[in-house]
């Protein structure tokens, strides 16, 4: 299934304001990797990731989707292929029922009513949210809100799922729950994030960001020791790496 | 400064109410919408000195309030908080109208207290039957029955975004009054400055909420059409509850059943 | 200030419905024309804003009250007026469904004094010929300014307008104009310092966004003549008749369904503009004294009451009639919530 790659090559980005986010980017990541983006605020990390289903268009580069690149005359086969969650889920839920936004998605590539309606329970039921079908979505909790808005994602049966800042705005017990369902998915994901001890759980591998450049890639447990590194991107250490202040004390 | 967040509630509480599944609930939406309209219309086509022949009107709001289980406490604040206007227009009648209409043995009473009343009356009835409309239809459901009754989709959807977002923006509206209130003493920070640079803000917010809106409807695939899928179908309940209601309004329109009533307990006393 | 439905005639109600009704079809015609898909979330999430915006208050110095934005002309500044002008509506319709602000029926009046006003008047030939095309902050702020208190004194008089035509409120014309353009002179005053604000704030912040708005909206004044001339039309069209309709069948509804017809030729002139020119004539013609319901009145003025007429004997049957209906209504409802309890 060569669609789940994502081939990024040399990929500069400029917003209309004249401000460069992203300079010369490039990486690849292949079928099935779980790949953390992580990088201080205003690295860019979100500018990219609306890279890689065509919301943004290069100005200079290419952003491939298995062995297709990203232009205005793929869009429809990307966003199919890539599903993007976005930080607040406010922003993706937009219908009036949890179904109806779930439903959007797929009644949006033409599918009859039948297949629409296994496609929402399905990503409902995938995210343990089938209950919720008939709430709006103002009246969720945030971390149902969250799960809403990955299965409104999952409905489309996309390749790769990125998602931005997954964990913010989680209660712990709820952060939990997502990282153990999203070790579940067998889609390449891409998570851009500042908890990097849900990037310890998930992704074995890391891209750091830094001022529109890779600053980094590699093994996500050789990334998270190098603490100059971490430091320069405005990181730290994920706790868990850090000596219990308790059994240590400084 | 809990206020915005009382309306926010009080709109919240009210599409709560339109989960519930009452026989009045489960009815088709457009036949709740057309049965309300004609109610208002029928209400309003009184003449103005009317207000006995309106009385039986009542049994409408009543009998959706029982069976669609609505808290009448709820409803009467909610009605009481609309009065203003109506009162404001309406109490110069009874100023500008002196003119004796009605003796009740000693008791005149000029015609501009009766069409006083009678304004009151109006207000009650078609205030109410649109808050029950909706307590018991729920809003997008009323939307949808729009569509199909044929408004444009534009502003059946510009409707639904409206509503869906209401909460989003009249969450951040409150945050930020009460993050001006934390730091306004005596007054000061609640002027005009504040207020313009606050809302100026707000906007900035809100238009950079649409562009991510917009991309988040662009990644799930949205080419300018909005699609729901939402079958309305109508049941022999649905058309005997528009007809029955329809046919009691114009009756009572017709006449005037608590004159009759009226005259008739007069004739027994007698 | 929002018309009610108490005040206001099925005649009233219905023409401003008709109105407001053509427009919104005519202006998501329009819109779909020219179809920004960006517009549709930004319509929604607008609306949204002057939703929120309104529950937002500020103190007016030295009197003690408070004020907030209105909207509309925001919303043309922003969006242009197609798409404004189905804010507007929609931002109005969730106030009468939620707030009972208004009324379904007095809905068309609001959308007209709220909504047409602003984005269709104000807007492009105020509005946009004191900015034109290269805003300053000086422009703007005299733009907003004039605009928003000239919609504000339309609209207001939009109020008065429609309160008086359907004979509800006993307030004579004048006098409730005297009261009303004066409130909203102050109000409009506010409106637009608010919304120059709020517009000054965006373009020195994001200038792009007020580049954005449609450059139709240039083009506007010649293309809005025949809409609006239209709009009027239909309005003193469906007003003069519902009104005919009401005035030589007081009992319409009877009249409609026992099919009585024949009159037409004889009340023909009432409709059109002949018939409301005639009503207005004749209204204002009535309003030193307030007598005109004498039985001697002329026969539109003069309305068949429930219990008009000073007999005390009728007048207590009709009290009552009303106190036993109120029992009966009451014995129903209770009944119903018996009911409903057993089977909910």
């Amino acid at each position: 299934m060569s669609h789940h790659i994502i081939d990024i090559d040399d990929l500069y980005y400029s917003y209309p304001d004249g401000n460069q986010v992203l300079k010369g980017i490039s990486f690849r990541i292949t079928h099935g990797e779980k790949v953390a983006l992580v990088g201080a605020n205003g690295a860019g990390k979100s500018t990219l990731l609306l890279q890689f289903n065509g919301c943004l268009l290069p100005e200079a580069g290419r952003v491939r989707i298995g062995e297709m690149p990203v232009t205005k005359k793929t869009l429809k086969h990307v966003r199919r292929t890539v599903g993007l969650i976005f930080q607040d889920p406010d922003d993706q839920l937009f219908m009036p029922m949890v179904y109806d936004d779930v439903a959007f998605g797929p009644l949006n590539l033409g599918l009859t009513p039948e297949e629409v309606d296994r496609q929402v329970m399905q990503a409902l039921a995938a995210v343990g949210a089938v209950h919720l079908k008939d709430r709006p979505p103002y009246h969720l909790s945030g971390g149902e809100k969250r799960a809403v808005a990955i299965a409104a994602v999952l409905s489309l049966a996309p390749a790769i799922l990125v998602m931005d800042e997954p964990s913010s705005n989680l209660d712990p017990k709820t952060r939990r729950q997502l990282i153990d369902l999203l070790k579940t998915f067998e889609h390449s994901l891409i998570i851009a994030t500042h908890d990097l001890d849900l990037v310890l759980d998930l992704c074995p591998r890391t891209l750091v960001l830094k001022e529109g450049r890779i600053a980094a890639d590699g093994p996500t447990r050789m990334i998270m020791q190098d603490e100059e590194l971490l430091a320069s991107c405005n990181l730290e250490k994920p706790l868990r790496l850090q000596g219990c202040p308790v059994c240590h004390p400084v | 400064m809990g206020t915005i967040e009382n309306s926010l509630y009080n709109i919240g509480y009210l599409e709560t109410l339109s989960y519930q599944a009452t026989p009045i609930h489960r009815l088709d939406p457009r036949v709740k919408l057309l049965t309300t309209m004609v109610f208002i219309v029928a209400v309003v086509s009184f003449p103005k000195y009317a207000v006995g022949s309106l009385i039986p009107f009542i049994l409408y709001p009543v009998a959706l309030i029982a069976l669609g289980n609505v808290p009448v406490g709820y409803l009467g604040k909610k009605i009481l908080i609309a009065a203003p206007f109506a009162v404001f227009i309406g109490i110069f009648n009874p100023l500008l109208d002196r003119q004796v209409m009605v003796h009740l043995g000693p008791l005149a009473i000029s015609g501009g207290w009766v069409s006083f009343a009678s304004i009151m009356l109006r207000f009650v009835l078609t205030v109410s039957a649109a808050l029950i409309l909706i307590a018991v239809t729920g809003f997008h459901q009323v939307c949808a029955a729009l569509e199909r009754l044929g408004m444009p989709r534009v502003f059946a959807l510009q409707l639904l975004f409206l509503y869906r977002y209401l909460f989003v923006l009249g969450g951040e509206a409150a945050r930020m009054v009460r993050a001006r209130a934390l730091r306004s003493f005596d007054g000061r920070g609640l002027g005009f400055g504040t207020y313009g640079s606050l809302l100026g803000h707000l906007l900035l917010r809100t238009l950079d909420r649409a562009q991510r809106l917009h991309l988040a409807m662009l990644s799930r695939g949205f080419d300018g059409e909005i699609r729901l899928l939402r079958p309305l179908r109508l049941h022999g309940r649905d058309v005997g509850f528009f007809l029955g209601w329809t046919g009691l309004f114009v009756l009572l329109r017709l006449y005037n059943i608590s004159q009759w009533w009226g005259t008739w307990v007069m004739g027994l006393v007698k | 200030m929002h018309m009610a439905d108490a005040l206001i005639s099925p005649a009233v109600g219905g023409a401003m419905w008709a109105a407001t009704a053509g427009l919104t079809v005519y202006s998501a015609r329009k819109l779909k024309q020219d179809m920004d898909d960006r517009k549709l979330p930004l319509m929604g999430v607008l609306g949204a804003f002057v939703f929120a915006a309104q529950m937002i208050n500020f103190t007016i110095p030295a009197t003690g009250s408070s004020g907030h934005l209105g909207g509309g002309m925001i919303l043309a500044i922003l969006l242009g007026p197609y798409a404004a002008f189905l804010t507007m509506a929609s931002v109005l319709t969730v106030q009468a469904l939620f707030f009972a602000d208004g009324g379904l029926l007095a809905l068309g009046c609001n959308i007209f004094n709220l909504g047409l006003f602003p984005c269709f008047i104000a807007y492009p030939f105020i509005y946009k010929k004191l900015v034109g095309e290269r805003p300053t902050q000086g422009r703007i702020l005299l733009g907003a300014m004039a605009a928003a208190i000239l919609s504000l004194q339309m609209g207001a008089f939009g109020v008065v307008g429609e309160t008086w035509f359907s004979g509800i409120s006993e307030l004579p014309f004048f006098t409730f104009m005297l009261l009303m353009q004066p409130i909203h002179l102050a109000i409009g005053v506010v409106e637009g310092l608010v919304t120059a604000t709020v517009v000054a704030f965006v373009w020195k912040a994001r200038p792009e966004i007020l580049e954005m708005a449609p450059p139709m909206a240039s083009g506007a004044p010649r293309s809005f003549k025949p809409v609006i001339l239209g709009l009027v039309a239909l309005a003193v069209f469906t007003g003069g008749f519902l009104s005919w309709f009401a005035s030589t069948h007081p009992d319409g509804l009877e009249w409609a369904i026992k099919g009585v017809t024949g009159k037409e030729e004889v009340q023909a002139p009432k409709t059109g503009a002949h018939g409301v020119l005639a009503a207005l004539q004749e209204k204002l013609a009535f309003l030193p004294d307030y007598d005109f319901r004498k039985p001697e009145g002329e026969p539109e003025a003069k309305k068949e009451e429930s219990w008009p007429d000073v007999n005390p004997g009728k007048s207590l049957a009709g009290v009552l009639g009303a106190v036993i209906t109120l029992l009966l209504v009451g014995a129903i409802g209770f009944g119903l919530k018996k009911y409903a309890g057993h089977h909910g």
